[in-house]
């Protein structure tokens, strides 16, 4: 089994540091629009990577695959590229195969090979599994088993393009402004112990979830543990494998909702617990008693995105910057406000929400804005 | 026929002379009879034979005319046959019987919290200042399900969890018996955990009918002589202990003699005044697990499903494959007592050579019962010489939810581990039923005293979490990362499940 923890974090630390730039932007109308404002906002915070990572997450993307997992892969081999190919032949049906386009550039020195698959799960492969746990189950064993190669994203109708080098050279790399999504989340990456390595770039992403983060986790090792007694093992030990694997147990597997999760991620305080009205109070104490263990601590901002949802928050302290901005039916989150007036100078709000405090854009429903309670989205209409 | 003993003193007491005046504090003030007054000479004097150490004497004498000392015993250079060895010989041939003693195990063995360290946050990850920033220490004790259940619509818990109790710091005093220790100490406990926040555990002497206005905050114990075990005592309680064994002595009972069974720790029993109250070694209910499991829900059916019920055990060579048992018979909460837990009396030779360190036996516990996916159905609790905030913060790292502290509370009121507490005389009035000696605790300052100890280390325990730039203590909990080792070998470092410092 390859160790993909050497890759990333070659000098065994506990876990990988990092800061970052992020970025979101999402028409909650579902109407897509090109990369091209998200690609310069991110640009825009330059100066808070440092040129070892930059990536984007683009849902809505391949809109004529919709019904198919779109497999983004890097290899580093021909050789992991035909193990991987024959792996996949022999566990899903081909619908198309091809290169991802590139676009040579004096920035990016020495990339990896990145092949798109858009693949359709064989019921009498998955053996009675749900689909999404057997695709998850293969994304693991590529990632953990076969040598020189590594699943971007694994989802439908939505994609991640990442690498070393800072997220506008990235983009150009991979010509992002020639593709269009109803929602983006964009990164820039300043890590402190990892070489630049295109697996370990943002957004991080399983199934159709992708999480793009600024901070670090001081809870990491027993949000590790907690989660490693679910049967998901942390092969990159980053933070945002953890969040990313969070989420997925939490809405996934244990059907909570988004502002729920974000309520056991950063959860409110004890104090502020009592002064909830009781039904409240009930409900936010249970959280933390039993996903205690899965709060976030520390200083980060994340962004995490589904189909159809757009979801920031920061740590209950705020240690880590997050502004929120909306015009009409759009909503943008960024580590800085600058980013998102820059491509949006007339937005009908911004605001910097409070710690802890989710910033939900979704398909479904209005945006959920500044300290709104779960009792008032209730009432709020559909 | 009186015979000459064997046994040298073992201190020596100074009287300053210049300073010594007769006021014959120290007479008073030592229950050893150590201390006593020749009228004819108007001169205190010593049986130094008799002197603990206890330094009582020390503290009280107003001008500071006493000191107790160390008698040096300079037999021949032996490392195998030392001064102790030889006396605990001299004793038993004198005696013919099983050498007793009181606290915990006070042998050389590896104490693993010092070869532990901590971390804190620097440039990536900010520290917290908790003077400035919330910092939380609330603690819930008691089973947990894997997964919560939501009604999508209202938002509503579909999930009912079992009992739930809170503490505002995860600190509690251990059980510690009336008979074994006294009213004013139990009251001291029992007051210091209401302000607190946290709770005391009556240990097995059952709970004394003055102290039921703190059972909010009480545990009772359920042990195997089944002392002042009723109904009225189990429904008071917020949790349930049943005791199986004691770190200070794994495997054997109790013995509270006659002596010390005074009218009202009779009453308090449920016994005749004037017998020995007995512990079994085991209880007689539980031969097997499978009598466990039975016992914990006669005991959950007895107080309707209300209250947790914790097993307690010592921590022994197959803890951790116990404690899988225990919370597949439906524990609640698992309490693992380490060899460094006192007792009030206990054979010597048990107490110094049965059981495991505390830091060992969690961490295997913690860890199986993550590999066997059951960790959140139980809490963990963990006793047995816990001395500061720092072993606290390091015990949750390594997996506890919650730490139980006896000797450090006792400390608090006075003690000064002389070890005498088999012998119901202590001079601190505190593991003794004698009238003339409980009365030196004062429940209003043994209040206060607990109290502020365990403000201290809440205090404590808040700058250190800050500095790991950590505001909430579920986030420490089992958080081995932050933990580092220094001087241990590469098994015990596997064991604690933590790495070398430097890496």
């Amino acid at each position: 089994m390859k160790d993909l923890n050497e890759t990333n974090n070659p000098y065994c630390d506990d876990k990988v540091i990092d800061a970052c730039s992020i970025f979101g932007m999402m028409n909650t109308t579902g109407e897509r629009f090109s990369g091209e404002c998200v690609i310069r906002a991110i640009a825009n915070m330059h100066v808070r990577g440092n040129g070892l990572g930059g990536g984007f997450a683009i849902y809505g993307i391949y809109p004529e695959y919709a019904g198919c997992y779109a497999f983004h892969i890097m290899y580093l081999s021909r050789e992991g590229k035909s193990e991987v190919e024959d792996f996949l032949k022999d566990r899903f049906r081909f619908m198309t195969a091809e290169e991802v386009p590139t676009r040579r550039t004096q920035k990016i020195v020495n990339p990896p090979l990145v092949w798109r698959y858009f693949l359709e799960v064989d019921q009498q492969k998955c053996n009675g599994q749900p689909q999404d746990d057997y695709v998850m189950d293969r994304v693991m064993e590529i990632n953990t088993r076969i040598k020189d190669a590594f699943v971007f994203s694994s989802g439908k109708d939505m994609a991640v393009f990442k690498g070393v080098g800072y997220p506008e050279e990235i983009a150009e790399y991979f010509c992002l402004e020639e593709y269009e999504g109803y929602l983006w989340t964009a990164h820039g990456r300043f890590p402190t112990n990892t070489p630049g390595w295109w697996g370990g770039a943002h957004p991080f992403s399983i199934l159709d979830w992708t999480v793009v983060h600024n901070g670090e986790i001081s809870s990491y090792g027993i949000n590790r543990r907690y989660l490693e007694g679910f049967g998901y093992h942390c092969t990159m030990q980053t933070d945002t494998e953890v969040i990313a694997y969070a989420v997925d147990l939490l809405v996934r597997k244990h059907g909570l909702p988004m502002e729920i999760v974000a309520k056991i991620l950063a959860p409110p305080f004890w104090d502020d617990i009592e002064r909830c009205p009781e039904d409240e109070q009930k409900l936010f104490r249970t959280l933390r008693q039993v996903y205690g263990s899965l709060l976030l601590n520390g200083p980060f901002t994340v962004i995490i995105a589904n189909h159809g949802e757009m979801i920031g928050f920061t740590d209950r302290i705020r240690l880590r910057p997050l502004t929120a901005g909306v015009k009409d039916s759009v909503l943008y989150l960024s580590s800085e406000e600058s980013a998102i007036r820059l491509i949006c100078p007339d937005l009908d709000q911004a605001w910097i929400p409070m710690g802890g405090e989710p910033v939900v854009g979704s398909l479904e429903r209005p945006i959920v804005s500044k300290g709104v309670t779960i009792a008032e989205r209730n009432e709020a209409p559909c | 026929m009186k015979v000459k003993s064997y046994l040298p003193p073992k201190f020596i007491v100074e009287r300053n002379p210049d300073r010594c005046i007769q006021c014959q504090v120290c007479v008073n003030q030592c229950s050893f009879d150590v201390h006593y007054y020749d009228a004819e000479d108007d001169e205190v004097r010593s049986h130094e034979e008799n002197c603990v150490g206890c330094h009582r004497c020390v503290v009280f004498c107003p001008t500071n005319a006493l000191t107790i000392r160390k008698n040096p015993l300079d037999y021949r250079e032996n490392y195998n046959w030392r001064p102790e060895v030889i006396e605990d010989i001299t004793k038993q041939a004198e005696t013919g019987g099983v050498l007793l003693t009181g606290m915990g195990n006070d042998k050389g063995y590896r104490i693993y919290w010092d070869h532990l360290v901590i971390n804190a946050s620097q440039v990536t990850n900010p520290s917290i200042d908790p003077l400035r920033e919330p910092m939380e220490l609330i603690t819930y004790l008691g089973r947990k399900p894997d997964r919560l259940e939501l009604d999508h619509n209202s938002l509503s818990l579909k999930t009912e969890l079992a009992p739930q109790v809170k503490i505002e710091v995860p600190v509690m005093f251990s059980a510690m018996s009336y008979g074994a220790v006294s009213l004013n100490v139990q009251k001291s406990l029992a007051r210091a955990a209401t302000e607190a926040g946290t709770l005391w555990n009556t240990g097995e002497g059952g709970l004394h009918h003055s102290l039921y206005e703190y059972a909010d905050n009480t545990i009772v114990q359920v042990a195997s002589g089944r002392f002042g075990v009723h109904s009225r005592y189990l429904n008071a309680a917020r949790i349930i202990e049943i005791k199986i064994g004691q770190g200070a002595k794994p495997g054997i009972g109790g013995h509270l003699p006659g002596e010390k069974v005074s009218a009202d720790v009779a009453a308090t029993r449920t016994i005749p005044q004037g017998t020995d109250a007995l512990s079994p070694a085991p209880q007689h209910d539980i031969y097997s697990i499978e009598d466990l499991a039975q016992l914990i829900h006669a005991l959950k059916e007895a107080t309707n499903y209300t209250k947790p019920v914790a097993v307690k055990i010592a921590a022994v060579h197959n803890s951790a494959a116990i404690a899988i048992g225990m919370v597949r018979a439906g524990a609640d909460i698992i309490v693992l007592d380490g060899f460094r837990g006192a007792t009030g009396a206990a054979p010597k030779v048990i107490r110094d050579n049965v059981g495991i360190p505390i830091e060992l036996a969690l961490a295997s516990v913690d860890s199986r019962l993550r590999q066997e996916g059951i960790r959140s159905q139980a809490s963990i609790v963990i006793s047995g010489g816990i001395r500061s905030s720092g072993d606290v913060v390091k015990a949750i790292a390594l997996g506890a939810d919650a730490i139980y502290i006896g000797t450090a509370a006792l400390v608090a009121l006075g003690c000064t581990l002389c070890q005498q507490c088999h012998t119901g005389k202590c001079a601190w009035g505190i593991c003794t039923t004698n009238p003339f000696l409980t009365k030196r605790i004062n429940p209003d300052i043994g209040t206060r005293r607990l109290t502020n100890l365990l403000r201290s280390w809440s205090l404590e325990i808040k700058d250190i979490l800050g500095g790991m730039g950590i505001n909430a203590v579920e986030s420490l909990r089992g958080n081995r990362l932050h933990l580092r080792g220094i001087g241990l070998t590469k098994t015990e470092l596997e064991i604690l499940g933590v790495k070398m410092a430097g890496n």
